[in-house]
């Protein structure tokens, strides 16, 4: 989403939507109380770090209030950048005495507003953590600081002919620290997986100030493989500041195919097709006919404007196999009713192919004033149900949807296209995002396949999860943050605003293998 | 809920208000694996079955105590498999077969020889149904292939040896069998071969499994048809017959690969089979005894006769760890306090008796399997 709201709605919208305890457990004391606590975590940060290394003015602390969901905005009581792992840990040790609230920013590209600031916290910009420490092309590894950007990651690592595989759509900006924080995805990790396959070590504090490494440079760690709990945590866990990342050989070459089908469902079944005859793409990806005309008009890449749907199917590898596969891949894609087949000469049209997939959230940037961009995942045999019903919805709230899929992930990413100057058109637009996520529960998917849950889907984690389930979650929080000052507030709503957001919303009431226990 | 999964609830409530340890047991496969666990046998094999296998969607749910052959038959049938091989060890009550549950396969997160291409076990679980200490059922993770949704419970369950609850159902992504695969040997020396592996691991080499013992590199190669045969042109070495090839590496997968056949001599006799998580690319360690490495140089086994002490403070200098796989009298090779697990730093070590709090707070499940008062 776009939009900027005031901060008076923002308040509104983030105690429905289930953010208690951050207001319970921090109060926002009234604007006196708060500079006079501002002064007293600047004079205490001051000790330990340099006081260029601090911001607190509102004129500084602005360029800080929001990440990629500019819609919901925080001033900071202060912004710390540390330069150091010294100076973290210092920095931690003063908030955890003070009992401070900290959120570690990266490049602030996120979607779900994980790292916006907290009222009554320390923003810990960590985007001076910039270098490289070791590109090792022997172990085929790299150890970089948390702030390096996860495209630098490639290109430090391409002399060697290695790159970093995971490939969010922002990874000219967004930095390696903030992929573990989030797990993120990419067009192509349906073969090369998440983040979280990809790293190997991950270093960091706790909030305490106490040194902490998760996994390690060999395949395994000693104790309970705890990386998974980290990478995706959303800076609740731990502050990271050092990653070691797996790097992969270049593929040889790749090659992208464009298919045009008459609907949607087609389209659908084709990936379930091309997955079933077991072929694993380096990509597979999905845009509908509203979507492909507006980044067609961005950036011309010759999309197919007849299609009702348009799927992107990427092989790669060494030149033998990309031969291989691509034959496969287009005989099962004729088979499924394609009624056109473009594969890319050469790399600069298979770029051209990516260009508009890459593009879609710019792109629709300029079709409407605002969009908010949804992230759900589905069974990849619902993708023509959960679109019927996107369809539906878009008349029933009265708004334009787009879509664009990781398809092979199942990962849906509809936009959904609104004015906010429009009065009740965000609530709508809302709405419609709720429901979307809610459907996809409902279909046997998650909430949230790769952008996180933060501040913005906070509520609909009370649909997927039992209150015992985000009593588990809330639980493992405190064993690794007692005092519950990393990043609160965000991913796990209390039990009492789950009940406020309505008792209609039964949890897993409507999943396939009723034979299951629920609870 | 099932009959099956109310008696397993029922007893782990009872369990938690008598404050009774359990120890929780599949097929008993795998029980010389870890430390000695104290508690009442709680058998999890009547929550048995596969609940759904959706070959076009990659995943596949079972119940914990659905044996492992079953899911590999069912997977075999679409042409699929478990990608990380999870090793089959004698069953118990069986004598002269191997057996194993999901269940079991997943709280012990043993990979088998592709680990170091396709991921450990642990990168396959989607999803995973608990029970935890408090007697309450939990769902985590899911069905579907990205989900961050919450914290990633399911996958931290893989090799935590149910110390942090029963695991009744999981979700694993499957993959297709890769169409064509070719095994290579090579005569070679253990530095060289740990070189040629690092060497042809950062090119874009179908590679899938590799292990070298007493002189001979065995390379296994997967993936499309041409891409295998370029790799072995390009390669090199002598081809393996693919019937022995595939009991070779079944060998590898099981252990009982001539290695671990000798190992098991060598153990009655006082030594110890110990298995070594590395950097790939260490040089040969310093040790005395017989070793096997496999996952590109990630993995070393060694039967020996050195201290524990001398065997971990090599793994740790490398940058890696050692575990106490098997021995006659695991406590005599440890010493007093010691773990069959490389001990964790300070800062990890409170994390994990936290984390065991927040998942079984009286210290009902599996005491003594993992880490001493874990």
């Amino acid at each position: 989403m776009n939009a900027p709201v005031p901060r008076d709605a923002l308040a509104a919208a983030a105690s429905s939507a289930g953010v208690g305890p951050a207001v319970a457990e921090f109060p926002d004391p009234g604007p006196a109380e708060r500079r006079s606590r501002q002064a007293e975590v600047v004079t205490a940060l001051s000790a330990v770090l340099p006081t260029s290394l601090l911001l607190w003015q509102e004129e500084d602390t602005i360029p800080y209030e929001c990440d990629g969901l500019t819609a919901y905005r925080e001033r900071p009581l202060v912004v710390a950048l540390p330069e150091t792992e010294e100076q973290v840990r210092a920095v931690l040790k003063v908030c955890h005495r003070l009992r401070v609230p900290v959120v570690a920013r990266g490049a602030g590209t996120g979607l779900s507003g994980g790292a916006m600031p907290h009222r009554m916290g320390v923003t810990l910009s960590l985007a001076r953590f910039n270098r490289i420490l070791q590109i090792d092309r022997r172990s085929r590894s790299a150890r970089v600081q948390c702030g390096v950007r996860n495209l630098a990651i490639s290109e430090a690592a391409s002399p060697h002919g290695l790159y970093y595989a995971p490939d969010p759509s922002s990874q000219i900006a967004c930095t390696i620290g903030g992929n573990v924080a989030e797990n993120s995805g990419g067009v192509h990790c349906l073969k090369y997986g998440l983040t979280l396959h990809n790293v190997l070590r991950v270093r960091g504090f706790t909030m305490e100030g106490e040194l902490v490494e998760f996994g390690s440079e060999a395949l395994d760690a000693p104790g309970l493989d705890l990386l998974p709990l980290v990478v995706g945590s959303e800076g609740m866990l731990a502050v990271v500041t050092e990653v070691t990342v797996r790097l992969v050989p270049k593929p040889q070459l790749a090659r992208c195919i464009m298919a045009s089908f008459p609907s949607v469902q087609a389209a659908g079944e084709a990936v379930a097709q091309v997955i079933a005859e077991g072929i694993i793409p380096a990509g597979l990806e999905m845009m509908d006919r509203p979507m492909t005309a507006a980044v067609e008009d961005f950036v011309h890449a010759g999309y197919d404007l007849k299609a009702a749907a348009i799927l992107l199917c990427e092989s790669d590898g060494t030149a033998e196999e990309v031969e291989e596969e691509v034959r496969r891949m287009t005989e099962v894609l004729s088979g499924c009713g394609a009624s056109r087949l473009e594969v890319s000469r050469d790399e600069a049209q298979r770029l051209r192919f990516w260009s508009g997939r890459k593009n879609a959230f710019p792109a629709s940037g300029r079709i409407s004033p605002d969009y908010m961009c949804m992230d759900s995942t589905i069974p990849r045999k619902r993708l023509a149900d959960i679109l019927t019903a996107i369809g539906e919805m878009e008349n029933r709230h009265g708004l334009r949807c787009v879509n664009v899929f990781h398809a092979g992930d199942g990962n849906l990413h509809p936009l959904i296209l609104f004015d906010a100057n429009r009065p009740g058109e965000l609530e709508r637009a809302e709405a419609f995002g709720a429901e979307i996520l809610e459907t996809s529960v409902r279909l046997g998917g998650t909430v949230t396949g790769e952008h996180g849950v933060g501040i913005e889907k906070i509520r609909s984690m009370c649909v997927q999860f039992s209150p015992e389930e985000r009593e588990q979650m809330a639980a493992l929080k405190r064993a690794f943050d007692p005092a519950g000052l990393l990043n609160p507030g965000k991913v796990i709503p209390t039990l009492h605003r789950c009940a406020e957001y309505g008792q209609m919303h039964v949890k897993k009431g409507l999943l396939p293998f009723a034979e299951l226990p629920r609870f | 809920m099932s009959k099956a999964l109310n008696s397993l609830v029922e007893r782990v409530r009872a369990a938690r208000e008598a404050r009774t340890p359990l120890a929780i047991r599949g097929a008993g496969t795998k029980s010389f694996y870890g430390g000695a666990v104290t508690g009442e046998t709680l058998d999890v094999r009547e929550l048995s079955g596969i609940s759904s296998y959706e070959p076009s969607e990659l995943v596949l749910t079972a119940r914990a105590g659905t044996p492992l052959a079953d899911i590999e038959a069912a997977l075999a049938e679409r042409g699929q498999w478990l990608p990380f091989e999870p090793p089959h060890f004698p069953d118990p009550e069986r004598p002269g077969l191997r057996g194993g549950t999901i269940g079991g396969a997943v709280a012990a997160g043993l990979s088998g020889p592709s680990r170091s291409s396709v991921g450990s076990l642990r990168d396959f679980v989607l999803g995973a149904t608990l029970l935890n200490g408090q007697a309450e059922v939990l769902s985590f993770g899911g069905q579907v292939m990205k989900n961050v949704a919450g914290y990633d419970v399911s996958r931290v369950l893989p090799g935590s040896l149910g110390i942090l609850g029963v695991i009744c159902e999981v979700s694993l992504k499957v993959l297709p069998l890769p169409p064509a695969s070719a095994t290579l040997r090579f005569d070679c020396s253990e530095a060289e071969a740990i070189e040629r592996l690092q060497a042809w691991g950062g090119q874009p080499l179908p590679i899938q499994a590799s292990a070298w013992w007493q002189g001979a590199l065995v390379v296994r190669l997967a993936g499309a048809m041409a891409a295998v045969q370029a790799a072995v042109h390009k390669m090199g070495g002598e081809g393996i017959d693919p019937v022995l090839a595939q009991r070779f590496w079944n060998g590898m997968r099981d252990q009982t690969d001539e290695f671990f056949a000798e190992s098991r001599r060598a153990l009655a006799d006082g030594a110890a089979l110990w298995r070594l998580g590395v950097p790939a690319g260490t040089e040969p360690l310093q040790l005395v005894g017989e070793q096997l490495i496999e996952w590109g140089g990630a993995q070393r086994w060694w039967v020996t006769r050195e201290p524990a002490q001398r065997v971990r403070e090599r793994a740790s200098r490398a940058g890696g760890h050692a575990t106490l796989y098997r021995a006659k009298d695991k406590a005599q090779q440890l010493g007093a306090g010691g773990s069959v697990f490389a001990p964790l730093t300070p800062a990890l070590d409170r994390i994990h008796r936290e984390l065991k709090k927040a998942f079984d707070p009286v210290g009902v499940f599996n005491p003594g399997r993992f880490y001493p008062g874990l």
